[in-house]
């Protein structure tokens, strides 16, 4: 198909190089240069997209980031799919396949557009809500046909093939728009040797510099940017950023932009020499000044069936014909407030097309582009608005009237216009967006009818956005910007001449949003306010009356602004609206919030390198080899992968996990015990230290020995434990839990820190310089004595002691400790030697049945023993009364150590607190479901009591069936009795409470 | 009976040793030559690491480490000394706390002279099968490090000789600067792996080789 | 995303190095045992929680590992000043009551 309105000549695209894509399934062609929108408009496509709500045919009404229709699913294959795309902002690429995201079958024929005709009446805001809300439970029905036919794009179902990441920048500018205030403002600070940043969210930087008429220096206004951009690109410390949006932005100048880096190329990052492009990146930007030269959005008037395909805002038009030579029509009627949108007409006569005529709501306008006009014999019609356009696909007519703005009337006879294309502008609203992310409100100024924006720290607004639009008052704007943005970074302004612009005479422009039809405005044919959310006029009226007087109630209630659209085109319109029917002004109705981000942005770039493999790190301890060689089950222990089980053959892993079991209590077992937190405490006050920190007394622990301990805060309640070895008077080995690692260390540093900085003590991790392997078992001590230089004999090496010496010819630390109750040795050794020692010991271990376990087994063992685990067995709410560890609290310790105080406040004292218990299920074979409640009778009322949980429930081979502990209240006095645990499939469970200790209650096995 | 158990953690045999990256294997593809690498990736492995601590208002104290080290002890944030005996280097760490890596099998002796030249208030803890060194060099070696940590590595504040422990991916890395295009990462043993896959990944669009 | 004074390592660092812990200058009665209930409860469990200007401990956790102040706006997230352990602020504790 040809491009039948592509102009002969002009524009900024590359004729030489045309592109193929296809729209909705039938192929076009556009050139190098054009984005998506502008080709489609080039071919003559009317309709992009039906309406949200309604259904209604929308065609292309923009040219940037406001585009409210014209948004896209795009991409050739399923794993390349990308919804939310605005065609106003796609590079055209050879091969680009997009698709429209409402219409159902498809926009031309599309089934709910029945349904938005029909609905016309009975579909104001809140519809959805009113119609489908009962009965409940036919929603999921009611929904799955509204998205269908609403839709929403859709995301991809297969993985993504691409590539993303984040990338972090500090710098002194960064300036946000590269439209003339931003490359005035760069160009100001870049000249002095700062860092500077310029980013911009179009192909091409300019912004209004491509399409402008004007001349700067003497020279046509894109030749000056041109030069601009190639002196910035030639400063060292200047980086340029195209294609890149700054989305949000967060405290202390905190500016995240989105850098599309291959999609204007393809749906999918090319390679280059076989290495994968990223696709898109985050640039996480700290600036020490941002300049804001975000410039503004033209408003488009609200009138009736404003929405219908032909119907576009004026500084559009400019665009289009100038900067990618598209002529989207024939047959123009330009509706205005001001003077700036003359343009659109000029621009489309100087393109060879009829401007029919232009409809000024002003009386008297005079400015110059208003005598250029006349002067070419365009029919002026003044006082007077386009009250609505006529057609259904395509505009054919316009009606014109003239009007009363501030009565709010049509005042005379109305006029019908033949012609395409509509073209209106009520004005310029300046894109406060990222200013208004932090929480500052925009401010309103009558002068230039908009909101600019609200004060920031750090951040000087530039050029339109900061309300100067005139060309000439922008780049001064943005001269002065970058220049005081860099003596506030601290640097030396260098000198920039400020860039001569001959002046524009511009008539003032007259204050109007929606205009009056001659029907009132709730039954007058639709007069959009929000395209992309089919927010109409009549909607935020009705708002209004049914009580929403607050902007954001109005917001939701209508859904204006909602989404990706944020309000870019219609909120200022919307604010406009709801404020003439509450009777207020626009500053006392005020602005919604606008919330990152500014347009949408992939998932992609938010995870960027943080997924898969990376999306938390895995933490491997020195072994880790080993246990993947021989067939380990992992399980994740905080960032560590620990062995979780090693299964033999096609055993599952109960069968594992009973052989490990029995392995350990009748022969050897080993298991890697090296995530266990390690600190080395060194200094004359570690042995003072422990005391104030534990719970238990370390006065008297001697060199040689070990002990554990318990880890109380301030309430009372236990955070961590483990054992502790004096290695010298001065010099203690701490471990912790495997997750309380990091915390513990933190938690002695803040008492040392902030309490007692006079006591002479140093902490530091030695977590990962230590490897540990425990050997469990009866023949612990057979296997150990044919490695060590150490004497095992229980009379020189008793439980609770540790020792120096070599293993397997490496030095080690042998501690005497055990959790599983068993005889039991753990070796710790440097961990670069860890392997060596390792595999020594399985080649000595054969003979004694030596067998790796996991950390299931190590479950199953230690909870036999009624051995807790921190955060299994506790959860933040139990002391070490409550866990019946009154052995390990030093009740008579001289410094009332953290928690003691605690253990004596009324609530820790209670009779009825949750205690740890056992549990042994009246059947054997059961075991119990950790976390289920326990009640006290069989008989299921509901409510009822519950007195307890089950923290930890294993199958113990040892015994012979399944057991359980659990936190019960007043459970130490209920040694004996019956208790219930109801279950969701209607089974009652019945259990004795016993001794959390089910297995050698004496300790006889581990003192052997 | 002795305020401190000290002991030299090294086999006096040779045994077969594995540092923190023996495991990891590049999973991307790496160039098969360093020429046109953006980025040359090498462990120095098994180097000598202490922790030491102490205060810096004791001057015996700053005296006896300069004297055992042969390097000035840096006091002030990102201080980085480097040469002398041993290869050796120190580096601010936090006020009362450096780091000190040494040559490969010198931590023993060197924490023993440290230990015979000090006395008073600090502490000496040996940390080297906990942790080692990633060093990269070439071009692209910024932009990759940008990639990776919030912390700023422009030169101009970042210049050779500085080094700072800082987020790194969503890990932590001491970051040293000791050339124009040559840095260090100090990694723990556990995160290594994951650090170093994480660096490969982010190197491939610069072309990464993996130097022994 | 503040940007946060280190006042140990003398320069700003990325709020993604610190962790918040809580409200500053919360010290442990000296004499526990002789503290009554309600002031351990004080100290255990009730905090400010201003609406303007508040004194916050933060720990540099990827840096240094010290704690330190922060003196920060809660609603304008402003950082005022940040100062040591030990140290007192300059700039006093506001609140303008409850969130409007």
């Amino acid at each position: 198909m040809s491009q039948r309105n592509r102009l002969d000549h002009g524009g900024r695209v590359d004729r030489s190089r045309p592109l193929r894509f296809t729209f909705n399934g039938v192929a076009y062609q556009g050139y190098a240069g054009d984005t998506l929108a502008s080709a489609l408009l080039a071919n003559g496509i009317d309709v992009v997209n039906r309406s949200f709500k309604y259904s209604r045919p929308r065609g292309i009404v923009a040219a940037g980031a406001e585009e409210p229709n014209a948004i896209f699913q795009l991409g050739a294959s399923e794993a390349a799919q990308v919804p939310n795309v605005r065609a106003t902002q796609q590079a055209l690429y050879d091969g680009l396949v997009a698709t429209s995201t409402n219409g159902w079958p498809n926009v031309e024929r599309d089934l709910m557009g029945v349904v938005g005709e029909l609905g016309g009446r009975f579909m104001p805001p809140g519809f959805y809500y009113k119609t489908f809300m009962a009965p409940a439970a036919m929603w999921p029905k009611y929904e799955k046909v509204i998205r269908k036919a609403a839709g929403l794009g859709r995301s991809p179902k297969e993985r993504d093939p691409d590539i993303y990441d984040h990338v972090n920048r500090h710098c002194d500018v960064l300036v946000v728009g590269a439209g003339p205030a931003g490359l005035a403002a760069a160009l100001a600070a870049g000249r002095s040797g700062a860092r500077v940043i310029l980013c911009d969210e179009q192909e091409e930087m300019g912004g209004s510099l491509l399409d402008s008429r004007e001349q700067i220096d003497g020279r046509p206004a894109p030749e000056w940017g041109a030069a601009v951009l190639a002196e910035l690109a030639a400063m060292p410390e200047v980086l340029t950023l195209s294609r890149t949006t700054a989305n949000g932005c967060h405290d202390h100048n905190f500016v995240t932009l989105h850098e599309r880096r291959t999609e204007h190329l393809a749906d999918t990052a090319p390679t280059f020499g076989g290495r994968r492009q990223v696709r898109a990146r985050l640039h996480r930007v700290r600036a020490a000044r941002v300049v804001l030269a975000t410039g503004t959005h033209e408003r488009p008037l609200v009138y009736a069936h404003n929405d219908v395909p032909g119907n576009m805002v004026a500084g559009a038009i400019s665009t289009y014909i100038r900067r990618y030579a598209v002529a989207p029509g024939r047959r123009l009627v330009l509706s205005t407030t001001n003077d700036h949108a003359y343009r659109a007409a000029l621009d489309w006569h100087g393109a060879g097309r009829e401007v029919v005529a232009i409809v000024d709501a002003r009386d008297n306008p005079n400015g110059d582009l208003v005598s250029e006009a006349r002067a070419l014999g365009i029919r002026v019609i003044t006082g007077a608005a386009v009250i609505e356009t006529r057609g259904k696909k395509r505009v054919t007519a316009a009606l014109v009237a003239p009007i009363d703005p501030v009565g709010f009337r049509v005042r005379g006879p109305v006029e019908e216009i033949s012609c395409d294309t509509v073209a209106s502008s009520g004005g310029y609203s300046p894109v406060v967006h990222l200013a208004a992310h932090t929480g500052a409100r925009p401010e309103w100024r009558d002068d230039i009818l908009g909101f600019v924006p609200g004060k920031v720290r750090g951040m000087i607004p530039a050029g339109g956005v900061n309300g100067r639009m005139a060309l000439a008052e922008a780049l001064a704007d943005g001269v002065e910007a970058g220049t005081r943005a860099l003596s506030e970074a601290g640097f030396k302004p260098g000198g920039v001449m400020l860039p001569q612009v001959p002046r524009v005479r511009e008539g003032r422009a007259v204050a109007l949003y929606q205009v009056p039809h001659v029907k009132p405005a709730m039954r007058a044919p639709k007069q959009f306010v929000d395209q992309q959310n089919d927010v109409t006029a009549a909607g935020i009226e009705l708002a209004t009356r049914e009580g929403f007087e607050s902007i954001e109630h109005v917001k939701r209630y209508t859904g204006m602004g909602f989404g990706t659209d944020q309000g870019k085109l219609g909120n200022i319109n919307a604010m406009a609206i709801a404020a003439r029917c509450l009777k207020q002004t626009i500053p006392d109705t005020g602005t919604t919030v606008f919330r990152p981000n500014y347009t949408p942005i992939t998932f992609g770039a938010i995870a960027g390198r943080h997924c898969r493999e990376f999306f938390d790190p895995r933490r491997y301890t020195a072994l880790h080899a080993w246990h993947v060689e021989h067939g380990a089950k992992f399980e994740e222990v905080g960032q560590w992968m620990r062995p979780w089980y090693y299964p033999r053959g096609n055993e599952t892993m109960d069968e594992a996990v009973q052989r490990e079991c029995r392995a350990v209590r009748e022969g050897v077992g080993i298991l890697d015990a090296s995530t266990l937190g390690k600190i080395e405490i060194q200094g004359k006050d570690a042995r003072e230290f422990l005391g104030r920190l534990y719970t238990n007394p370390w006065a008297k622990l001697t060199v040689g020995k070990c002990r554990y301990g318990l880890m109380c805060k301030d309430d009372g309640m236990v955070m961590d434990d483990g054992v502790t070895a004096c290695l010298g008077e001065n010099h203690f080995h701490m471990t912790t839990t495997t997750g309380g690692a990091a915390a513990v260390l933190d938690w002695l540093e803040l008492w040392h820190q902030t309490e007692w900085p006079e006591l002479e003590v140093y902490f530091n991790s030695v977590t990962d310089h230590w490897a540990a392997m425990a050997i469990n078992g009866p023949n612990a001590r057979k296997l150990l004595a044919e490695l060590t230089d150490i004497d095992l004999a229980n009379e020189r090496f008793g439980f609770m002691d540790w020792c120096a010496g070599t293993v397997a010819g490496v030095p080690a630390r042998v501690f005497r400790i055990s959790f599983t109750g068993e005889l039991s040795y753990e070796i710790n050794v440097q961990a670069n030697h860890a392997m060596h020692v390792w595999e020594a010991l399985f080649e000595k271990g054969g003979k004694y049945g030596l067998t790796p376990y996991g950390t299931e087994t190590m479950h199953v063992l230690r909870a036999e023993k009624g051995f807790i685990i921190v955060g299994q067995d506790t959860d933040g709410s139990v002391t070490p009364e409550d866990l019946g560890m009154q052995w390990c609290v030093g009740y008579k310790k001289p410094f009332s150590w953290i928690g003691r105080r605690a253990l004596s406040r009324p609530d820790t004292k209670r009779g009825d607190r949750k205690q740890l218990v056992g549990l042994k299920p009246r059947d054997p074979r059961l075991v119990l479901q950790e976390g289920a409640q326990i009640v006290l009778e069989r008989q299921i009322r509901i409510p009822m009591p519950m007195v307890g949980h089950v923290t930890s429930s294993y199958f113990s081979p040892t015994l012979g069936h399944g057991f359980a502990l659990a936190l019960v209240k007043g459970g130490s006095q209920r040694i004996g009795q019956t208790v219930y645990l109801p279950m969701p499939d209607g089974k009652v469970h019945e259990a004795e409470v016993v001794s959390p200790v089910f297995y050698d209650s004496k300790g006889d096995r581990q003192n052997v | 009976m002795s305020d401190l158990a000290i002991f030299d953690v090294n086999p006096a045999a040779r045994i077969k040793s594995e540092s923190p990256l023996s495991m990891s294997r590049a999973t991307v593809s790496t160039l098969r030559l360093p020429q046109g690498a953006g980025v040359v990736i090498r462990e120095r492995a098994f180097l000598g690491h202490l922790v030491l601590r102490g205060r810096v208002s004791d001057s015996a104290f700053v005296a006896g480490v300069e004297e055992t080290l042969g390097l000035s002890l840096p006091l002030k944030a990102g201080g980085l000394s480097i040469g002398g005996k041993d290869e050796a280097s120190i580096q601010w760490v936090s006020p009362d706390e450096w780091l000190i890596i040494v040559a490969s099998g010198r931590e023993f002796e060197t924490e023993t002279r440290l230990r015979a030249c000090l006395a008073g208030h600090f502490a000496v803890m040996n940390v080297s099968g906990g942790q080692t060194v990633l060093e990269l060099a070439g071009p692209a070696v910024r932009e990759v490090l940008m990639k990776c940590t919030p912390y700023d590595v422009h030169p101009r504040n970042f210049p050779v000789g500085k080094g700072v422990s800082a987020v790194f991916a969503k890990s932590n890395a001491i970051i040293r600067r000791v050339a124009d295009e040559r840095w260090e990462l100090v990694v723990r043993r556990s995160f290594a792996d994951y650090l170093y896959r994480w660096v490969l990944d982010a190197s491939e669009e610069f072309g990464v080789y993996v130097a022994e | 995303m503040l940007h946060i004074y280190c006042p140990h390592c003398e320069e700003y660092r990325e709020e993604e190095e610190f962790r918040p812990k809580g409200e500053a200058h919360i010290a442990r009665p000296k004499a526990p045992e002789e503290t009554d209930d309600a002031a351990w409860g004080d100290y255990l469990f009730f905090r400010k929680n201003p609406r303007g200007v508040h004194h916050e401990q933060w720990l540099h956790a990827a840096g240094c590992r010290k704690f330190f102040n922060v003196t920060r706006h809660t609603v304008s997230y402003e950082i005022l000043e940040t100062y040591k352990v030990g140290q007192q602020p300059t700039a006093r504790t506001t609140d303008k009551g409850g969130a409007k």
